[in-house]
């Protein structure tokens, strides 16, 4: 029932956004009449621009180089390799963070746009030290017969393309591996080092809670935890895996508060809108090292069933079995991946729409009475989303947890 | 597509991949040495140990329930032998009684039939001697007799002696 819930959301959402976006290609072919103009006048307007809810929601829920609270920006380190370049190491502060959260400097070659680094992928640029950022302006090119959204920065006077961020998406989404690679310490790697601290300050207390409370009934902290300890392991950790599972539970409560805790802080409002768990990439790593756990523990029952299934004729193994069952190794980490990211991302983006409809009524303040309508519309919508969410951060937790479990318990399983 | 060309959550960046899986293997390998293992082994061992405390509180409930039973079959036992030993006790009484009437019986016919043997023998004492008694009597009356009659009468001579051969025979 609920998962239906969760797939006409998303596929709503996806249709609004959807809709927005053929708009924003109309004003964009209307633009292209008066493509001549000064890089002044560009950045005039650029401050009346219309209120955009597919860049506003796009930019929440993406990754940044800075770290904003209400208008406030934290800067934060930034780590970039360029092959031919080399490590370029600064803090983000350093780009002079303005509106929308693009720089007004160019570091090594280095543009800020939306909170994101890129690149000047002109050649010729010269890249040493600090130069000034007029503007950051969006346009499409057409590559290989595709139009492809690009970035333009105007630095001293001039014009230059900005490479697109290293992706490991081949090209099929807009993305694919370009002149950089951007290891910083983002908003999200920020978040998720300070749930990794807060988890092991808060357990660290717990097991010593244990050690002081010995033979005696829990208290505070320890027995609000301790029902979902034992729930993990109880109906996660021992009937998924059986007998063995005691080698693995670490393992399970780890995966299980780290990403429920980064689900509930995803949630919270005006803390720097943060979507660690509704980032591919950390879903897919995540997924990856439950693969890695999954095949290293792989017992001689768990590979003949995978290569050699048992009691099944040898034409059926070789043509679709087995072929079915090898592919079936990498789709479970897949479907890791994208459940809990499309979850979480889903969330946030409905919760970001709801939130649009305000600026949308309201003509980006300009109509109040507007902008009141918007509101009273949006506050009980908003309202439902996040109660919902707040069930969906626990279901998520609970269901990696639960598969990863199970995927385990596949392999480790004796002939029986 | 072209909707998703600025999505950046989409396309997975090594950078970010990276620092996740770093952050969460040394996230993993802290808290689950520092605090998830303690935790499991402090919550098995309370359990293992609320276990034992119950299995022992049944183990000592069932030592006690067969302690009663032992204590009531012992007090069953008892009032057996007490009936037992009460109706041993009647019966001997029973037999004691009979024996010493039958004792007494046999004692009781001993002097009786003594008792008659020495009537009988008094009895007979007592006739010899009157038998002695009368024949001297009989002597007696007959010498009276005699010494007035014998010179007068012979036949009352032969009469006297007639009457010494009845006396004889008796």
């Amino acid at each position: 029932m609920q998962k239906s819930i969760r797939i006409i959301l998303f596929f709503l959402v996806f249709g609004v956004l959807n809709l927005f976006g053929q708009h924003d290609e109309e004003s964009r072919h209307q633009g292209q009449n008066n493509e001549v103009r000064s890089s002044e006048a560009a950045h005039e307007e650029h401050e009346v621009e219309e209120f955009n809810v597919k860049n506003t929601i796009f930019h929440h829920i993406g990754n940044q180089n800075v770290f904003s609270v209400g208008s406030f920006s934290f800067p934060l380190p930034t780590i970039l390799y360029s092959p031919g370049q080399g490590w370029s190491v600064f803090s983000s502060g350093k780009f002079d963070i303005g509106h929308h959260g693009d720089g007004h400097n160019a570091i090594d070659g280095y543009v800020l746009s939306e909170g994101s680094v890129y690149r000047i992928a002109d050649k010729d640029f010269d890249r040493e030290g600090v130069k000034h950022v007029v503007k950051i302006e969006r346009g499409q090119e057409m590559v290989d017969g595709k139009m492809k959204e690009v970035k333009y920065a105007y630095v001293e006077g001039q014009k230059y393309k900005l490479d697109a961020r290293s992706t490991w998406d081949g090209g099929a989404l807009g993305g694919g591996i370009t002149s950089f690679y951007d290891f910083s310490i983002t908003k999200n790697v920020i978040f998720m080092i300070l749930t990794a601290l807060l988890l092991f300050l808060l357990f660290k207390k717990i097991a010593n809670d244990y050690v002081k409370n010995k033979g005696n009934a829990p208290k505070g902290v320890q027995s609000f935890f301790e029902p979902m300890i034992i729930f993990v392991r109880d109906e996660v950790a021992k009937p998924f895996i059986g007998e063995k599972y005691t080698k693995y539970l670490p393992y399970l409560l780890a995966i299980f508060f780290f990403i429920l805790t980064l689900n509930l802080l995803g949630q919270i409002p005006f803390f720097g809108s943060v979507n660690t768990t509704g980032n591919l990439s950390v879903t897919l790593g995540l997924a990856v090292i439950a693969f890695f756990i999954v095949n290293i523990s792989g017992r001689r029952n768990y590979w003949e069933h995978v290569f050699w299934m048992p009691g099944v004729p040898w034409w059926v193994k070789a043509t679709i079995l087995t072929p079915i069952e090898f592919l079936g190794l990498f789709i479970k980490p897949f479907t890791l991946t994208l459940r809990l990211f499309a979850n979480i991302t889903a969330g946030h983006m409905v919760v970001l729409v709801f939130l649009g409809l305000i600026f949308i009524f309201g003509k980006s303040g300009t109509d109040v009475g507007g902008s009141v309508v918007g509101t009273l519309t949006a506050f009980p919508l908003v309202m439902f989303m996040m109660t919902l969410e707040i069930i969906v951060a626990f279901i998520q937790a609970f269901v990696f947890t639960m598969l990863v479990a199970s995927y385990i318990g596949a392999a480790v399983e004796e002939h029986h | 597509m072209i909707f998703l060309a600025d999505f950046s959550v989409i396309r997975p960046e090594p950078g970010l991949f990276f620092w996740s899986v770093l952050i969460f293997l040394v996230f993993w390998f802290v808290v689950g040495k520092l605090a998830f293992k303690p935790i499991a082994n402090a919550l098995k061992e309370r359990e293992t140990s609320i276990q034992e405390a119950l299995d022992k509180a049944k183990m000592a409930q069932e030592q006690m329930e067969k302690l009663n039973s032992e204590n009531e079959k012992l007090l069953q036992s008892a009032r057996e032998e007490r009936g037992k030993i009460l109706a041993e006790a009647k019966d001997m009484k029973n037999k004691i009684v009979g024996e010493a009437k039958d004792q007494a019986k046999l004692e009781a016919n001993k002097i009786v039939a003594k008792a008659k043997a020495e009537i009988e023998s008094e009895k007979e004492a007592v006739f010899a001697d009157l038998k002695n008694k009368v024949g001297s009597m009989a002597l007696v009356i007959a010498e009276q007799v005699l010494e007035k009659n014998l010179s007068s009468d012979a036949s009352q001579i032969e009469y006297a002696n007639s009457l010494v051969g009845k006396l004889n025979l008796n």
